[in-house]
């Protein structure tokens, strides 16, 4: 920071960004009011409905009778924690071997592997539909976790890989030095080092695991349903549904829009793809 | 026994606790259902079930379209998800044909249960080849819902007797006054076999049209087609509200329970929530007439019936079986008019009901509904001769997508985004693929 | 620096991940092969016969197939070109000196956690109802007739809600690497008269090259299967005016339960994806070497 900035531009470039974010953020702020209003005034024009008196819980106690709120967020726990924790274990040492003993196939191979995420699901939902009915696996929490964890593998190597690629293999001979075998080297002298890339691919495919909703909507019918399941009975109800819609809405996102929010600064330094040198 | 339940539950548990006291172990099943009131309901209403017989349910709530694609996937592949389905009078003929579903006809061995109660024509409705398949929660036809205080203001009769779609259009653009939020009328809007194409399929019914000749030979491009669809997009685009095309039959409700319509030609079943003082904000201010007709009266109603079924995958069919007997019983409609009040019974399923006197004395109309649904005849509801049954399908398989895409064409001349005539000549064309396809075209 | 051991020891490192990604990719995509040459539909169980290439002909002949490509490139390219000019407007905009930086951050990073069906149905329902969505109400309030959004401009409208959900992350990746930018440079260039246009074009723009190419290929990727914003607000409609390549399968194989036609589509999406991924990977791979 060389020069100093005067007051005034920094109150303008306040208020073009504030206006900016506010914009974004408007649709969430809305359904958090909204959730927390009866069906009544949830409909009513937007004024109308800021300053309608009366704020209540109902909606959410009604969304929590219909569906069981807790099984749902459970569900997805799980099953983001795990595939991206199972992800991470496959991943580590593939990005390792990548990075540090690259050969001429390394790029083609990573470029492969982000091509599979370019299929479109809904073309071989059939056939993994009968696999998974043939191995028992249909609304089973392990089954939809290894499918999202081979969903998202591609993007965890890959973005594993940048961040290797950006230590210093000499670190990496010195320990050998020192006589580290292959484990020790990766889990005392790699992973340490990586530890902001990796707790940016952890968040990010946390992210992507609870967002999910191709998979986990077809997989599943209640056992292992997480939310996005959860979402989908209030799509279209019959009667007045705006409160209800938030409040659910709100339920079903509101956990990973805290964890993102605490672990901003996490997630936002890694987040490069290699991108940034 | 938990000494918490109210005591009509207590009974009702009781009495059912008796008749199937020979289930010993306690079961887990999972219930696919569709997001509806009267679903909702029975979801409030099972832990007396539960309670009863020491079985757990899951319940999966899914919007109707994700309801039909995920129940039909895992049906068809023998997924065993689900050990009961909400399933229609369109998916029951032809799954139970399959062998896909438990057959039920031991339920007209139960004297409790008494089978012979449920309308005879809401059983065929659901039966293949002399089998019973599900058993109906509630049934329907369509019919005019109108607001008696809104054409009174407007100084309009409705007649009583059955009008045609050309005066109906008149009358909808008599009250429609947008600037004051009444739109003249509501209908529905959104694409799909079971939404649009229900509405519209009376309509095409009413102006002489048929889906197929007698030789399964599309007939989307005919004048009497060009003529319905015509008359629907004009009639909502002069009295319709804004954004018809994303309207459904939920929507719809919404909208008209909220004081926005003036008529609505839409499901029998919906009559008892836009007449629940509790739900509805027109309940003493709405009334019903017949559906309109045109050419002909013939299938100027529909029929449908949301019933549950068992699919053969299902491991726990003695559970569902249970489930299945309590939740169309007697006792529960008994249970559903005693907490939820008598208007909001399911209707037009058992005789025995409709006829209560609490029944009729809190909704005066049902004896009218009953009666709407009754006279409907799926086999015969077309002005020309067709090889095929059902009033607002056709009950072959290949229906379910011509139908979407027809609801889609319609949908897209609706919203302004083709003409009619392209609407139909794209239907058309799609439906002679779909059917040649599927070897009815040779 | 590779020895012969760690030669192999990174052979075995690495094969878990490829074996699993090949079994992931074949399994299905065999399965699919196979099941696109036969007359499989769900509703008729039964016997499957071979079928030859029927199944390509329907699906490429099916009157829905060129208006599903050309929404499909028309939604990726329309959510591409406004996320990344976009993306680059706010990161340029955030980058700048401000009060509450971190609490501006968050709000504008924050419709990326959101999840797409609640997305999809929030601004179906609270935002673009012609009746009560607030933008219906602030229409008519002005004394415009309402817009419905889905029926008039349904491809524009989903365009509109998917970069909602991706202009955040493509201002994440292009604020960090405009972050890493050297100020010095950019100052010195100031100094010798360069104006802030040529200072974007010839010092921020290069400098942000492969964050751009990266925010393509990762969205790209993404975008191509956009399906559940499709189906929870427009189903593919009106007509065909929203249907893309998958949710046209979808519709075929899971609507119509022809899974053998739906299976030709998937092949046929998978021969086209891959045109775009090697389309890509060339463009990226230049960009991400060294």
């Amino acid at each position: 920071m060389a020069r100093a900035v005067s007051n005034r531009t920094k109150t303008l470039n306040t208020i073009v960004a504030g206006t900016l974010g506010f914009l974004l953020f408007f649709p969430i702020l809305w359904i958090v009011v909204l959730s927390f209003k009866t069906e009544e005034n949830a409909i009513r024009a937007p004024l109308e409905v800021l300053f309608s008196s009366g704020w209540t819980m109902d909606s959410f106690s009604a969304v929590q009778a219909r569906s069981d709120y807790f099984k749902h967020f459970s569900n997805s726990v799980i099953i983001a924690v795990g595939s991206t924790v199972l992800g991470l274990i496959i991943a580590i040492p593939a990005a390792w071997s990548m990075a540090f003993v690259p050969s001429k196939h390394t790029k083609n191979v990573l470029m492969w592997m982000l091509s599979t995420k370019m299929l479109p699901p809904v073309g071989v939902l059939v056939p993994i539909y009968l696999l998974f009915r043939d191995f028992n696996l249909l609304d089973t929490r392990i089954g939809l976790t290894v499918v999202l964890m081979l969903i998202n593998l591609p993007i965890i190597i890959w973005m594993l890989y940048t961040y290797f690629k950006e230590i210093p293999g000499e670190i990496l001979e010195a320990s050998r030095m020192d006589g580290a075998t292959l484990r020790e080297e990766i889990i005392y002298v790699l992973t340490p080092m990586a530890i902001p890339g990796m707790a940016s691919t952890v968040l990010l495919n946390i992210i992507l695991a609870w967002n999910e909703a191709f998979w986990t909507i077809n997989l599943t019918a209640a056992n292992a349903a997480p939310l996005t399941a959860f979402i989908t009975s209030y799509s279209s109800p019959e009667g007045l549904f705006y409160a209800k819609l938030s409040a659910a809405s709100v339920m079903a996102i509101a956990p990973i829009l805290i964890m993102g929010w605490f672990s901003q600064k996490q997630l936002v330094r890694g987040l490069t793809f290699g991108a940034v040198k | 026994m938990s000494i918490k339940r109210t005591l009509l539950s207590t009974a009702v548990g009781f009495g059912f606790a008796t008749t199937i006291a020979s289930m010993a172990s306690a079961e887990e099943i999972t219930i696919a259902t569709v997001n509806n009131a009267d679903m909702i309901t029975m979801q409030e209403l099972a832990p007396a079930w539960e309670e009863a017989t020491g079985n757990t349910i899951n319940w999966v709530v899914l919007e109707e379209n994700v309801l039909r694609q995920r129940t039909t996937q895992d049906i068809a592949t023998g997924g065993g998800s689900f050990d009961i389905m909400f399933i229609g009078a369109y998916e029951t003929p032809i799954w139970g044909a399959n062998g896909w579903l438990t057959p039920l006809n031991d339920f007209a061995d139960d004297a409790d249960y008494d089978l012979e109660d449920v309308f005879q024509l809401v059983r065929n409705g659901l039966s293949a080849d002399g089998n019973l398949y599900a058993l109906p929660l509630y049934s329907e036809t369509s019919f005019t819902f109108y607001r008696t205080d809104v054409f009174e203001a407007a100084g309009i009769e409705m007649p009583s007797e059955q009008i045609t779609y050309t005066e109906f259009a008149e009358l909808a653009a008599a009250v429609h006054d947008p600037d004051n939020g009444m739109y003249g009328t509501c209908q529905r809007g959104k694409a799909g076999w079971g939404e649009n194409m229900a509405f519209v399929g009376t309509v095409a019914n009413a102006f002489g049209a048929r889906w197929f000749d007698e030789d399964w030979n599309p007939q989307l491009d005919s004048p009497e087609w060009n003529a319905a669809v015509t008359y629907y997009v004009d009639l909502m685009l002069d009295s319709g509200p804004p954004g018809a095309s994303a309207n459904g039959h939920n929507e719809n409700r919404a909208l008209f329970k909220d004081g926005k319509c003036a008529t609505w030609v839409d499901a029998t079943s919906a009559a008892g929530d836009v007449r629940n003082p509790e739900t509805s904000s027109v309940a003493d201010k709405t009334d019903f007439v017949k559906a309109p007709m045109q050419a002909t009266a013939k299938g100027t109603g529909w029929f449908w019936s949301w019933a549950l079924a068992i699919p053969a995958s299902s491991k726990k069919v003695d559970a569902a079986k249970s489930f299945l007997k309590w939740s169309t019983s007697k006792e529960y409609f008994e249970l559903v008019g005693e907490t939820k009040g008598w208007v909001a019974v399911p209707s037009g399923t058992r005789q025995s009901v409709e006829e209560d006197a609490r029944r009729v004395e809190a909704a005066p109309f049902a004896p009218a509904v009953v009666e709407a649904i009754l006279s409907v005849d799926p086999a015969d509801a077309t002005l020309l001769p067709t090889p095929y049954t059902g009033v607002q399908f056709v009950a072959i398989p290949e229906f379910q997508g011509i139908g979407n895409y027809v609801g889609q064409q319609v949908a897209a001349a609706l919203a302004g985004q083709s003409t009619v005539e392209e609407a139909l000549a794209n239907s058309q064309d799609f439906a002679v693929r779909e059917m040649t396809k599927a070897g009815y075209i040779k | 620096m590779a020895t012969k051991a760690s030669r192999s020891a990174a052979r075995l490192m690495i094969s878990p991940a490829v074996l699993l990604l090949l079994g992931w990719m074949l399994v299905p995509l065999c399965m699919t092969v196979y099941f696109s040459f036969l007359y499989y539909n769900l509703l008729q169980p039964g016997s499957t016969p071979f079928a030859g290439w029927d199944n390509y002909y329907w699906f490429l002949t099916d009157p829905s197939f060129t208006d599903a490509i050309y929404n499909t490139l028309v939604l990726v390219g329309g959510v591409l070109c406004i996320t990344v000019i976009g993306g680059l407007c706010a990161a340029i905009l955030l980058d700048k000196p401000m009060f509450g930086q971190g609490l501006i951050r968050i709000m504008v990073i924050a419709p990326f956690f959101v999840m797409p069906t609640v997305s999809a149905l929030v601004w179906k329902n609270m935002f673009m109802n012609p009746v009560n969505g607030i933008f219906g109400r602030l229409v008519t309030g002005l004394g415009f007739p309402p817009i419905d959004f889905f029926g008039q401009y349904p491809l524009a409208s989903i365009t509109f809600i998917v970069s909602w959900m991706w202009l955040p992350f493509a201002t994440l990746i292009l604020l960090t690497a405009l972050q890493s930018l050297d100020q010095e440079q950019l100052e010195a260039a100031e100094m010798d008269g360069a104006n802030w246009w040529n200072r974007f074009i010839f010092i921020m723009l290069p400098h942000l090259a492969r964050a751009i190419t990266v925010v393509i290929l990762i969205q790209t990727i993404f975008l191509l299967s956009i399906f559940a914003e499709i189906l929870v607000t427009t189903n593919g409609g009106p007509g065909t005016a929203t249907t893309n390549l998958t949710y046209l399968i979808y519709v075929s194989s899971l609507l119509q339960f022809d899974v053998g036609m739906g299976s030709a589509g998937g092949v046929i999406a998978i021969i086209l994806a891959n045109i775009v991924a090697i389309f890509l990977m060339r463009m990226i791979g230049k960009n991400l070497d060294a």
